[in-house]
């Protein structure tokens, strides 16, 4: 039986008044990919905040690998082995594509500020290091030829392979993949899923949100479906697709069927 | 990272200044150094607020409250005198610990004073306690937040300064005695050592450049630019964005005392003019001037305002010129007037390639 | 201490903290609109204090007061026009940079066209040795004046609010300016409007104290501090909490005072600044949710 590596218990988050998520409880376990879907509004982006600690639940408990990781700040997560990536590509914009991926070493880097003022040799080893990790993590993704341009001068289908080099730099055990897909084509996307079975394969374990259904039923052994921050289904792809609920949920009631949501 | 570009500028600095003596030297005005040298000395809070504001992204409008912090506690000690109290148990402590040394005031009467190099230590303690105490909570919450304690700080300082008699109200602190850092070398305002003090303050600037150089290319370096970028995104990667930013103000605080003591010792006096808001904003738009992120730009924007500003150059307009500066560089030039040359820009043209798509 | 010197001390408390709730009201209604902090608030009060004991030279009183308010509510939008809109790239940091030279500019200006001589309006009824009882104390009459005037200011401003067109734009603006750009609302006028707003009622409030605190052309940079300690106080953003917090600090600055030696009467408010900032950043009357102070 695979060990179960992230499980979440009753998480809940509000905003003011807005219910976002409602006792979510799940689970994951090591070398599976599971997928998150849901209407727009659903809570999907807002359960991964909470995961990756940028933000804190009102209530319910995070458990990675045993541990209580609930309210936890996003760099000690990392630090954990929890790798995340965002809706909106947030690359460094003015730092060259090497150095966007060399940040991603620094849970994994210790020379800290006073050494890193005296100019210690260990500083530049320990720098020189990461930077051939980060080079070989680049050709891994064939993008080492940008290695040296700024980020914010790459194409937006470049720029969302660099944010997953990042994420896979720091050495994670968990990915978790915000909406990978978004703007990319058809053979994008299908890249992508050969990207993310890859990556499983050689041992990490993938939480994905996305709305496009085809990589999800393509490249998901489990997908979670949300509404309006509750779990209303669970289980394999096939399973879900034939869910009543998740059905009206995605293309609306009989009775309103002039007015499907989302 | 580490290669001869990163480092060259800082071995052209003593190139500019030989040649700014000789300048001088040759029109006979050797009183000018004066200016440069506090100058330099104004530069090592320049340098500091540099990487606060450029690098950790964050302003503050006290840095002045830490160079009169640094500058007023070395002058008290340095001046205080502690003969009436020699027998009591805690000023024979610090005698035995070698921190107090006896000498002359103008008048030729006895004092027993703190040594230059204990009242360092101590402006330092204090400075780094200090930053530390407002940075903790401030920090954490929204650039504003800072901005406006420090501000609160900077006017607590200089109301502080003012009202106590300790240290000195309105007349400041005077007759502050001269810092010797190795036999023979003095930080003081006599004529007869004002090239060696000339050169001791190009040190101290040097000495900083090389720590904030240093910092910039490490892996310290790497995460404080990628705070300034994303923050999200880096305390995603793993970078402990709080701790960084707290190192970055209270280093920059150390420095910003550094200079008040530095400068103190100069002068051989300080008043709480050092501490007023007015003094905090120049340093702020200086930085703002030179380009934020761009440690270069801030120091030779820093010499050269404040040598203007000290020789008299802005009249009766100075605080205006640093405001007009404040905003012309926020509306027309956010990066700053001297950007760092973008080599791979360069590089391309010269190579007649389009770009990579 | 007796009881005419408390209610003298408490009056005179509530006055002086009424101003610096409409203070913090102003930095609240730009904070709500733009997200900035207007570091120059404090310099519309002033301003609006000089321009009337200027034009108060030439023409009656009343008459010379609504001037300096409409004058210097135009300055607020050619502040909010020449300076604050132009800003490409906008982050906080290059704002409160912007507001700070603005503060610095129009500080220098007053000083320039009005030197460093204290000014101050002359007293709206009687004269500065006419008193009135209040409760067994003796008032000046302009006291009265000053808490009339900031209580008409903050009700008029929940009637704006609440019951106008435009203050409900503002405030759709407030909440989720791109929301509000959907439904029409032009968010660019939204954003002069405010600083307008806010340049109106500072110098209102700068010409009703103008004659018990007198007026100097530096006295805008503490005016700030304190609204701002009140803003925080009061959370930033919600103005009723505000106009709590001006009073509660109005009250703790003329107790204090008379404890402590004049000279440390500014640092009363910073004290309490950075007391707030360290153990409870999001005001006294702010519920846990509501409030994301965190950069994340």
């Amino acid at each position: 039986m695979a060990e179960v590596l992230l499980e979440t218990r009753g998480l809940n988050r509000f905003f003011g008044g807005l219910h976002a998520v409602r006792d979510v409880t799940f689970g994951l376990s090591r070398g599976m990919i599971k997928g998150i879907i849901g209407p727009n509004g659903a809570g999907k982006t807002t359960l991964f905040n909470l995961i990756a600690g940028a933000l804190a639940p009102h209530g319910g408990e995070i458990i990675y690998r045993g541990r209580r990781i609930t309210g936890w700040q996003p760099h000690a997560v990392a630090a954990l082995g929890i790798a995340r990536t965002f809706q909106t590509t947030r690359l460094f914009a003015h730092m060259t594509v090497l150095e966007n991926v060399m940040v991603a070493r620094h849970a994994r880097t210790r020379c800290g500020f006073l050494a890193g003022m005296l100019g210690l040799p260990r500083v530049w080893r320990e720098l020189n290091e990461s930077r051939n990790r980060a080079m070989a993590i680049l050709e891994r993704m064939g993008l080492a030829d940008c290695a040296g341009e700024a980020a914010g001068n790459l194409s937006f289908g470049r720029a969302r392979l660099v944010e997953l080099a990042r994420a896979m730099a720091t050495e994670p055990e968990l990915l978790l993949l915000d909406e990978p897909a978004a703007g990319l084509n058809i053979r994008e996307t299908e890249d992508l899923g050969e990207l993310i079975r890859r990556t499983r394969d050689s041992g990490i374990t993938c939480l994905v949100v996305e709305h496009d259904m085809s990589l999800v039923m393509n490249i998901c052994d489990e997908v979670v479906v949300l509404d309006q921050g509750r779990i209303i289904a669970e289980g394999p792809p096939r399973e879900i697709q034939r869910n009543p609920e998740v059905i009206r949920v995605y293309l609306g009631d009989e009775d309103h069927a002039e007015n499907p949501q989302s | 990272m580490r290669s001869l570009r990163t480092y060259a500028p800082l071995l052209a600095l003593p190139a500019v200044a030989v040649g700014l003596h000789g300048v001088l030297a040759a029109e006979g005005d050797i009183a000018r150094m004066t200016q440069l040298i506090m100058s330099a000395y104004y530069a090592l809070v320049v340098i500091g607020l540099c990487l606060l504001m450029g690098y950790a992204g964050q302003a503050s409008l006290g840095h002045a409250g830490f160079f009169a912090l640094g500058g007023y506690v070395s002058a008290a000690m340095t001046t205080c005198n502690l003969l009436p109290w020699r027998q009591t148990t805690a000023v024979r402590l610090c005698e035995i610990a070698g921190l107090l040394i006896e000498r002359k005031d103008p008048f030729g009467m006895p004092l027993l004073s703190f040594s230059p190099w204990a009242a360092f230590a101590t402006a330092m303690l204090v400075c780094g306690a200090v930053a530390f105490v407002i940075g903790v909570p401030v920090i954490r919450l929204r650039g504003h937040y800072l901005a406006m304690a420090t501000l609160g700080f900077g006017l607590i300082v200089y109301r502080i300064v003012l009202a106590a008699a300790v240290f000195g109200q309105a007349d400041g602190i005077s007759n502050v005695p001269p810092f010797e850092l190795l036999p023979g070398l003095r930080i003081g305002g006599s004529r007869a050592w004002r090239v060696e003090n000339y050169y001791i303050a190009w040190g101290a600037v040097m000495a900083a450049m090389l720590l904030a150089i240093n910092l910039i290319n490490s892996r310290v370096g790497l995460a404080l630019r990628s705070i300034h970028e994303s923050e999200e995104a880096a305390h995603s990667l793993g970078v402990d964005t709080y701790r960084y930013k707290l190192a970055v103000f209270v280093f920059s605080a150390l420095l910003a005392g550094a200079g008040g003591v530095l400068l103190t010792h100069y002068n051989g006096s300080i008043s709480p003019s050092e501490a007023s808001v007015m003094k905090s904003v120049r340093y702020v738009a200086i930085v703002a001037a030179g380009g934020m992120a761009n440690l270069w730009g801030a120091l030779g924007m820093g010499m050269v305002l404040n040598y203007l500003s000290l020789r008299g150059q802005f009249g009766r307009y100075d605080e205006a010129v640093f405001g007009l500066i404040l905003i012309a560089m926020m509306l027309f030039a956010p990066q700053g007037l001297l950007r760092p040359v973008d080599w791979s820009v360069v590089r391309r043209l010269l190579a007649g390639r389009a770009r990579n798509g | 201490m007796v009881w005419a010197q408390i209610v003298q001390y408490c009056l005179s408390g509530i006055t002086v903290g009424s101003v610096y709730a409409i203070v913090a009201i102003g930095f609240n209604i730009i904070y709500n609109t733009t997200g900035i902090i207007n570091f120059a608030q404090g310099e519309f009060l002033i301003l609006g204090a000089m321009t009337a004991v200027s034009l108060a030279q030439v023409m009656p009183l009343w008459p010379a007061i609504a001037c300096a308010v409409v004058l210097t509510t135009i300055v607020g939008g050619l502040v909010e026009l020449l300076f604050i809109r132009p800003v490409r790239q906008a982050s906080p940091l290059r704002l409160i940079v912007v507001t700070i030279g603005v503060s610095i500019l129009m500080r220098e200006g007053m000083l320039h066209v009005w030197d460093e001589k204290v000014r101050a309006l002359p007293y709206f009824t009687g004269s500065g040795v006419s008193t009135v009882r209040v409760l067994g104390a003796h008032v000046s009459p302009q006291v009265l004046w000053v808490l009339g005037v900031c209580a008409a200011i903050v009700a008029g401003l929940t009637l704006f609010f609440r019951c106008t067109l435009t203050g409900r734009a503002m405030r759709a603006c407030a909440d989720d300016r791109m929301a509000a750009r959907l439904c029409g609302v032009n968010d660019r006028r939204m954003v002069a409007l405010s600083f307008m707003l806010s340049a109106g009622i500072g110098a209102l409030a700068g010409c009703v104290v103008s004659p018990i605190t007198q007026t100097q052309y530096d006295m805008g940079a503490p005016l700030a501090i304190k609204g701002f300690t009140v803003a925080i106080l009061g959370g930033l953003g919600n103005s009723a909490g505000a106009v709590a917090a001006g009073l509660l600090l109005g009250l703790l600055e003329v107790f204090a005072m008379s404890q402590l030696p004049v000279a440390y009467k500014e640092a009363v408010a910073i004290v309490v600044l950075l007391l707030v900032l360290v153990f409870r950043p999001t005001g006294l009357f702010v519920r846990r949710e509501s409030a994301s102070l965190r950069t994340a």
